[in-house]
C-alpha cells in the first residue's frame, strides 16, 4: 500500500518534537485569532511569514497551514458564545449555534462544533493523502495553454465565492493581475509601473498588499462603530453531550463532512463556502425546518464539519497545481517561495518529506485543536472580555514589525498604508478584497503562461479551445459564469450571502 | 435625486477606470511585440483596456440602479489608524523598536471610543517590553531596538 507507506513517512516526519512544537504553536495561533474578531487567517499568516524564514520549510508550512484550519476551530467559539463571527467561516454557526448558547446550551453546541470539526479534518486528511498524488500526476501532462485555462477557472471560480457585485469582483481580480506584474519583466528585464523607485523593481510584497487590504483596513472599519458584545461566559454548561444529541447530530456531520471535502478542492472554493452549502443542505434535509434559527444542533453540526473539511482540501490544488484556491493558499505559496519551493505537482515527488509531513501534521493538528478547545475553553472565554480597544493596537504594531522584518525596509511599511487605504475605499465601495489578492499571485504566473502558450501556438489564439483539457477547464469556467449572471441562480446567491450579512 | 443613483458603483467604477486608464497610459511606452512573441507591454495593456471597459459598465450601472449610499461615519479611525503607522515606519530607524512602539501604541489607541491615557500608557509599556524580548533578543530580527543616539543598533 504507497498510501500506507506514504503516511507513514509523513507521520514520522510530523511526530518530530520541532513539528510537533510547531504545529502546536500553529494551531494555537490559529485558535487565538479565530476567537477574536477582527483579526483573521490572511492577516495572520502575513504576520507571521517573516518569522518562518529561520525556519525549516516543513516547520514552517506545518506551523502556517495549522493556523488556518485552527482559525476554523477557534472561530465557532466566537459564534456560539458572542453571535459575532470570529472568522468569517463561522458566520453561519452563529445562526443556530448562538441560539443554542441562549437556550443554556452553549456547551453543548461548543462540543458538537469541535466533534464534527476533529471527524470532518480526520476524514479529509485522508482524502488529501488519497487524491493528491493521482492529481499531481495527472497536472504534470498540463501545458502552459492548460494552466492558463485553469487559472482563468480558478479565478472565475473566486467570483462565485465573493459576495455582492459580479463586474466589481471581475473588476478586483484584474487589479490584483495588474498590480501582481509591478516590477521587472522576466522576460526584457523592463521595469514596469515602478516609477522608477528602486524599492519596487522587485514588484510590491505579498504580505504588503495582503497586510493593507485585510488587516489596517479590518480595524479602521472596526473602530468607526461603537462595539458591543455580549458575551455568556458564566454559562457555558455542560460540555457532554447525551447519546441522543450526538446520534442527531452524526448524519450532519458526516453529509457536512462529505460536502465540505469536495467543496474544499474545486478552485474558488475553502471554508466559507461549504459552511454555506452545508447549512443549506441540512435545512433542506430538516424533517422540521423551522427548528433551523432556532438553536437547531445539526444546523451547528453541518457547516462546522463542512468548514473544517473545506479548509483542508482546499490544500489539494495548491500541493497538486501549484495554484492557489483561496487568498489563505496564496500566502502559503508565498510561504513555499520564501523557501525556494516552486509550489506545483512536482512537490511531492521532489519534496516526498515535506509534502507528507504536511499531511500527516494536519491530523495531528486537528487532534491538539479538540484538547485546546474542549477542556480549555474557559480561557478563550476569558480572552474574548479583553476590550477591543487594547487589541487593535497589538495587532497593529504586529504587523507593522512584520511588514518591516519582511525585507528590513521602511518602504514596505509605508506601502501598507497605501494599500490600508485602498482597502477602506475597497470597503466603502462594498468590493471584496479577496479576489484581487488571488489574482494578484497569479498576475505573474498566468503572464508567463500566456506568454509560453500563444509562443509554441506561434501566436494562434486557438491553442485554448483546441487542447482538450484546456477547453474543458475554459467551458467550465464559462458555465460558470452564466450560472451566476442567470437570474434564478442569482438570486439565491443573493440570499445566502445576505443570510451571512444578518 | 441626482443624477447618480448608485455612488458605490460610481465610486468603484471611476476607480477601476482610473487604474485601467494609467495601466494603458504608462504602459504605452512598453513595447507590445505581437501575440506569438509578446513584449513586456502586450498583458499589462490588455488588463488596463478590460479595467477599463468593467470601469465604464459600472459607471453606466450606476446611473441606472438605485443603492444605498456609502456609510462614512467619521473619518478619525483610518487617519489615526495609517497615521500611527507611518509614524512607526518613520520612527523606527532612527528611534528604535521601544520608541517607536510607544509611538505607535499610544497614537493608535487615540482612535478608540473608549480611550484612555493611564490604560494605553501602560499598554504601550507592556507591548514594547515584550516585542523587545520576542522579536529583538527571541527571535533576533534586524531591528535597532535602542535610538542611535544612545548607541542603538
Amino acid at each position: 500500500m504507497d498510501l500506507l507507506a506514504n503516511l507513514a513517512l509523513g507521520f514520522q516526519v510530523a511526530l518530530t518534537f520541532q513539528n510537533i512544537f510547531y504545529a502546536f504553536i500553529g494551531v494555537l495561533l490559529g485558535t487565538l485569532i479565530g476567537v477574536l474578531p477582527g483579526i483573521g487567517p490572511v492577516a495572520t499568516i502575513a504576520m507571521l511569514l517573516p518569522i518562518t524564514y529561520a525556519l525549516r520549510p516543513t516547520s514552517a508550512l506545518i506551523m502556517l497551514a495549522g493556523i488556518y484550519y485552527g482559525a476554523q476551530y477557534g472561530g465557532s467559539t466566537t459564534a456560539i458564545l458572542v453571535n459575532l463571527p470570529g472568522e468569517s467561516s463561522s458566520v453561519v454557526t452563529c445562526l443556530d449555534g448562538y441560539q443554542m448558547a441562549r437556550r443554556g446550551r452553549a456547551g453543548q453546541a461548543l462540543a458538537i462544533a469541535a466533534i464534527g470539526s476533529f471527524i470532518a479534518g480526520t476524514f479529509a486528511t485522508l482524502v488529501v493523502a488519497a487524491f493528491a498524488p493521482p492529481l499531481a500526476e495527472f497536472a504534470l501532462k498540463f501545458g502552459p495553454a492548460e494552466y492558463f485555462s485553469l487559472m482563468v477557472l480558478g479565478l472565475i471560480a473566486a467570483v462565485v465565492l465573493a459576495s455582492g457585485s459580479l463586474v466589481k469582483a471581475i473588476a478586483m481580480i484584474v487589479l490584483g493581475l495588474l498590480l501582481g506584474i509591478i516590477g521587472t519583466d522576466v522576460n526584457s528585464g523592463l521595469q514596469r509601473f515602478t516609477f522608477g523607485v528602486a524599492e519596487m523593481s522587485d514588484g510590491i510584497g505579498f504580505v504588503v498588499v495582503a497586510m493593507g487590504l485585510f488587516g489596517f483596513a479590518e480595524i479602521i472599519v472596526n473602530l468607526e462603530h461603537k462595539e458591543h458584545r455580549e458575551v455568556f461566559t458564566d454559562k457555558v454548561g455542560r460540555l457532554r453531550l447525551s447519546w441522543a444529541e450526538f446520534k442527531e447530530a452524526l448524519p450532519a456531520i458526516l453529509r457536512g463532512t462529505g460536502l465540505g471535502s469536495v467543496l474544499g478542492i474545486l478552485p474558488g472554493g475553502g471554508a466559507l463556502l461549504s459552511a454555506f452549502a452545508a447549512y443549506t443542505l441540512e435545512k433542506k434535509l430538516a424533517k422540521d425546518p423551522s427548528q433551523f434559527g432556532k438553536g437547531a444542533i445539526r444546523g451547528v453540526a453541518g457547516p462546522e464539519s463542512a468548514n473544517n473539511a473545506g479548509a483542508q482540501t482546499s490544500f489539494i490544488p495548491l500541493l497538486t497545481l501549484g495554484i492557489p484556491p483561496n487568498a489563505v493558499m496564496a500566502l502559503m505559496v508565498a510561504a513555499m517561495m520564501i523557501h525556494n519551493i516552486q509550489p506545483g505537482p512536482q512537490v511531492m515527488t521532489s519534496n516526498p518529506t515535506l509534502f507528507w509531513g504536511l499531511i500527516a501534521s494536519m491530523w495531528i493538528g486537528n487532534l491538539m485543536l479538540v484538547v485546546l478547545n474542549l477542556p480549555m475553553i474557559g480561557l478563550w472565554v476569558k480572552l474574548l472580555r479583553v476590550p477591543y480597544r487594547l487589541l487593535y493596537p497589538a495587532i497593529l504594531l504586529f504587523c507593522c514589525i512584520g511588514v518591516y522584518s519582511l525585507q528590513n525596509n521602511v518602504f514596505d511599511v509605508l506601502m501598507t498604508v497605501v494599500f490600508g487605504v485602498l482597502g477602506w475605499v475597497f470597503v466603502k465601495f462594498e468590493c471584496e478584497p479577496a479576489p484581487l489578492l488571488l489574482g494578484f499571485i497569479l498576475g505573474p504566473l498566468m503572464e508567463e503562461n500566456l506568454r509560453r502558450a500563444l509562443l509554441l501556438s506561434r501566436g494562434d489564439p486557438t491553442v485554448f479551445f483546441t487542447r482538450p483539457l484546456s477547453l474543458g477547464m475554459l467551458v467550465a469556467a464559462g458555465l460558470l459564469l452564466l450560472i451566476i449572471v442567470l437570474p434564478a441562480v442569482r438570486k439565491t446567491r443573493e440570499e445566502a450571502f445576505h443570510e451571512e450579512a444578518a | 435625486m441626482s443624477l447618480i443613483r448608485n455612488p458605490k458603483d460610481f465610486g468603484s467604477g471611476c476607480l477601476f477606470a482610473g487604474f485601467g486608464l494609467v495601466a494603458v497610459v504608462l504602459g504605452a511606452t512598453y513595447p507590445a511585440g505581437t501575440a506569438a512573441r509578446m513584449g513586456p507591454g502586450y498583458f499589462p495593456r490588455a488588463l488596463g483596456i478590460i479595467l477599463i471597459v468593467l470601469g465604464a459598465i459600472l459607471i453606466f450601472k450606476s446611473l441606472r440602479t438605485t443603492g444605498a449610499r456609502i456609510s462614512l461615519p467619521t473619518l478619525k479611525p483610518l487617519v489615526v489608524v495609517l497615521g500611527s503607522v507611518l509614524l512607526f515606519g518613520l520612527t523606527v530607524v532612527p528611534l528604535g523598536l521601544v520608541l517607536a512602539t510607544v509611538l505607535l501604541v499610544l497614537a493608535s489607541s487615540v482612535a478608540s471610543h473608549e480611550f484612555r491615557w493611564k490604560e494605553a500608557t501602560i499598554a504601550s509599556v507592556v507591548l514594547a517590553a515584550f516585542v523587545v524580548a520576542v522579536f529583538g533578543y527571541g527571535l533576533k530580527l534586524q531591528l535597532p531596538i535602542l535610538p542611535a543616539f544612545l548607541g542603538g543598533n
